[in-house]
């Protein structure tokens, strides 16, 4: 129709599309919104049945206040030197990322994405899982591999897909895979990765195994069928999985609205499928830590799957490809009223007297040159312009042995 | 030796690598308690229990992608669509999952899936029910296509590809599960105990993927076709009186090219027969490495026949069907062509 239809009856339908609260010039908007106390939910036993666990899906679990006390019986009671890791961690992760944000920009590689503001989400899980746990993550969770510890000179050698690029050039920067470190290869269509999740903890229950497996999803991908495929084959054969939701609230431009979540909760999901839903602070690194530990335990002890919605906010752009101020207040990361992970875990540390301004200010210059240091290092190996890889590589691991028809086409490419 | 329907093959190769290997696991929907609604996984639950041969969900995308897990994880599954025209939600799955992940993850995560799917027409099964869409899988790096066309070569091919480290698409002609139609609706159905690729070996053997077969010798033209259509081609040849060489491609990726370029070498003339649409079907690549091979010693276009670019249309399924008389008429013009 090229003309809007005419005067509208007062009973015509009308179709509603969902608009976030505040755009570039808008103040942001965070009113109306209400959470639990810190400390105030409870904790169940890891063997409650789904039914009775719904209220979680709309409260939030929290420990730490706004002061640095951490409250209540989510509280994971973790000692001082396991919270110094997870904030060196943490740490380690945000000078990573800005550094690597820099380095695309510097026309060193063609892609990057932070994962300011969501560093706890990942670095908590990390340390909550076991080492050998199978993580199957969406593309913001390069703290699991700082966590486990995976060589950060390798992620630079992937970013760079230098001739050291373990995945040998084949994958956009941060796309990042490690049999070794339990990271499941990184796809860049979104929530792929759930079914997948479920079906390999499905086959460690197959085998006997102790193994679980845990994946990540963000807010916006929810709305892909295989969320719903791996909710349903999760709850149906009670696979010894963790969902993990992170609700940065952007699906780049779009606001997590446009993904069903100005109705309901993400977390809420769950309810329908019968798996126990938790909403957790996603910036209180010890509420994290805890409700992983939970699904964790529930999983091993044959259980089955848990559903978390992390919630947070994306600090920065989606990736290098985007400007922010193009569609969000540019001041809404500062107002976010859960706080920044980092500054909360030290101001904890700090409080209980295991952390001090002079310490954490040493940790971050650390980061940062271990960080420039690598960076230095892996820079020497070569960046992405510098063309590392034969060209007869791009032939290989498309299958086990090569066919014919691709070695003559390696063959007809000159290589 | 026993004589088996294509059916009892296929079951046969499932018993047999589910009882060679404890990794060997499938599932699907009503694939368990029921045994599959075409009988290919009769009585594998109650041999093998429920945790090796079970029901799925509705949800073809969410049978690929656990499937892919588990085949990520070391196991071996091999999972039913329940009709190859279902696939469709788990198209992605396969094609950006399954295809790709030993590519992306260089080498180090490997998926040895085999995703089993009836396909074809000619059971009245309209257009959700018949369709052929081999070559929304060839297209894809990474994924490998095979389609039996007797119960022997199922039951040895459904093995490879069990046994492959490789994700393998096994599409199954199921208007020849039963019998070896040639395309004659009009005449009784013959049972495959009729047919001699019906003797089947009970235990363990393997036909190598990428080898073609030639199921007839002849000097003057060249059939290249695959499940249900060698059948017709065979039917066509005969009733042709052309003394033709009928290929059954058997594996379409990666295709056996040697064959192909030995007989079209010899003979200088080929007719390329498939049941699935004609555009971007799977008769386009192979007419174009033909003619790649053997554009010297060809004697006449190549001629492909083929389902027209149409929906599998319930009522004129046998006016849509690419039965004997249509491959004759092609076989006729290539014969007559300078």
């Amino acid at each position: 129709m090229d003309q809007a239809p005419g005067p509208r009856r007062s009973n015509a339908l009308s179709l509603h599309v969902p608009a976030p609260r505040a755009r570039p010039g808008d103040k942001p908007d965070f009113s109306g919104w209400s959470f639990p106390e810190p400390g105030a939910t409870p904790r169940p036993d890891i063997d409650a049945p789904a039914f009775e666990l719904r209220d979680y899906a709309y409260g939030l679990v929290r420990v730490l206040d706004m002061e640095g006390n951490a409250l209540g019986p989510w509280a994971p009671h973790l000692s001082p030197d396991a919270m110094r890791r997870a904030l060196k961690h943490m740490l380690l992760t945000r000078a990573f990322d800005e550094r690597m944000h820099r380095a695309q920009r510097q026309g060193k590689t063609s892609f990057y994405m932070q994962s300011l503001g969501e560093e706890a989400i990942a670095v908590a899980a990390g340390m909550a899982l076991s080492p050998d746990d199978m993580c199957f993550p969406s593309y913001r969770q390069q703290g699991l591999l700082i966590a486990r510890e995976y060589p950060l000179i390798d992620m630079m050698h992937q970013i760079y897909s230098n001739a050291r690029d373990p995945l040998k050039g084949r994958q956009l920067p941060i796309m990042y895979s490690s049999k070794r470190a339990g990271f499941f290869t990184i796809s860049g269509n979104l929530a792929t990765q759930l079914p997948i999740a479920v079906g390999w903890s499905m086959a460690s229950a197959y085998s006997g195994d102790m193994r679980i497996a845990a994946a990540w999803v963000g807010d916006g991908a929810t709305a892909e069928g295989d969320f719903h495929s791996a909710m349903t084959f999760a709850a149906v054969y009670r696979a010894p999985v963790i969902i993990n939701v992170t609700n940065n609230q952007w699906a780049i431009s779009s606001f997590q609205g446009i993904a069903g979540g100005d109705n309901t909760t993400f977390a809420a999901r769950g309810i329908g499928y019968g798996v126990p839903p938790l909403r957790v602070d996603g910036n209180d690194f010890l509420a994290v830590y805890a409700v992983t530990q939970w699904a964790a335990e529930r999983a091993r002890a044959n259980l089955g799957p848990t559903l978390i919605e992390h919630f947070s906010y994306r600090g920065g752009p989606h990736s290098t490809s985007d400007d922010p101020a193009r569609y969000r207040p540019a001041d809404e990361y500062r107002c976010w009223p859960l706080g920044d992970p980092i500054e909360r875990l030290k101001q904890h540390l700090v409080s209980i007297g295991e952390w001090s301004e002079d310490q954490h200010r040493a940790a971050q210059e650390d980061a940062a040159e271990t960080v420039r240091a690598t960076g230095r290092e892996a820079e020497k190996i070569g960046t992405l312009t510098e063309g590392a890889h034969p060209r007869s590589s791009m032939f290989d691991d498309v299958y086990k042995d090569l066919p014919w028809h691709l070695r003559q086409q390696r063959d007809e490419s000159g290589s | 030796m026993a004589i088996m329907s294509m059916i009892q093959a296929l079951n046969s190769a499932l018993d047999t690598m589910m009882g060679r290997d404890p990794n060997v696991l499938t599932f699907g929907e009503d694939v368990g308690y029921f045994g599959g609604v075409f009988k290919v996984t009769e009585h594998l639950q109650q041999k093998y229990g429920a945790r090796r041969c079970f029901d799925a969900p509705i949800s073809e995308g969410g049978i690929a992608g656990t499937a892919i897990g588990m085949a990520v994880y070391g196991l071996r599954p091999v999972v039913e669509i329940q009709f190859a025209d279902y696939m469709y939600p788990a198209y992605d799955q396969l094609v950006s999952e399954a295809a790709k992940i030993r590519y992306r993850s260089a080498g180090e995560f490997t998926v040895p899936l085999t995703v089993r799917m009836p396909y074809g027409g000619g059971i009245f099964g309209g257009q959700t029910h018949s369709q052929s869409p081999e070559a929304l899988f060839t297209h894809v790096a990474g994924l490998k296509t095979v389609i039996p066309s007797t119960p022997y070569d199922a039951k040895g091919l459904l093995i490879a590809a069990i046994e492959d480290d490789d994700p393998i698409i096994f599409l199954e002609p199921k208007r020849i599960y039963n019998g070896p139609f040639d395309g004659r609706r009009d005449r009784p159905v013959v049972p495959w105990s009729k047919h001699d690729a019906s003797e089947v070996p009970e235990g363990h053997y393997t036909i190598p993927l990428g080898k073609a077969a030639i199921v007839r010798e002849g000097a003057d033209c060249t059939i290249l076709a695959y499940g249900t259509m060698v059948h017709v081609a065979l039917a066509a040849a005969e009733e042709s009186g052309i003394d033709s060489e009928v290929i059954d491609l058997r594996t379409l990726v990666p295709v056996d090219i040697e064959t192909i370029v030995k007989s079209v070498s010899k003979t200088g003339r080929c007719v390329i027969v498939h049941e699935a649409t004609r555009t971007s079907g799977y008769g386009g690549e192979l007419s174009a490495l033909v003619q790649e091979h053997c554009f010297y010693q060809l004697e006449a276009p190549i001629e492909r026949v083929t389902g027209y670019d149409t929906p599998y249309p319930h009522a004129l399924e046998w006016e849509y069907f690419p039965g004997p008389s249509r491959v004759i008429k092609a076989m006729r013009r290539v014969m007559e062509a300078a």
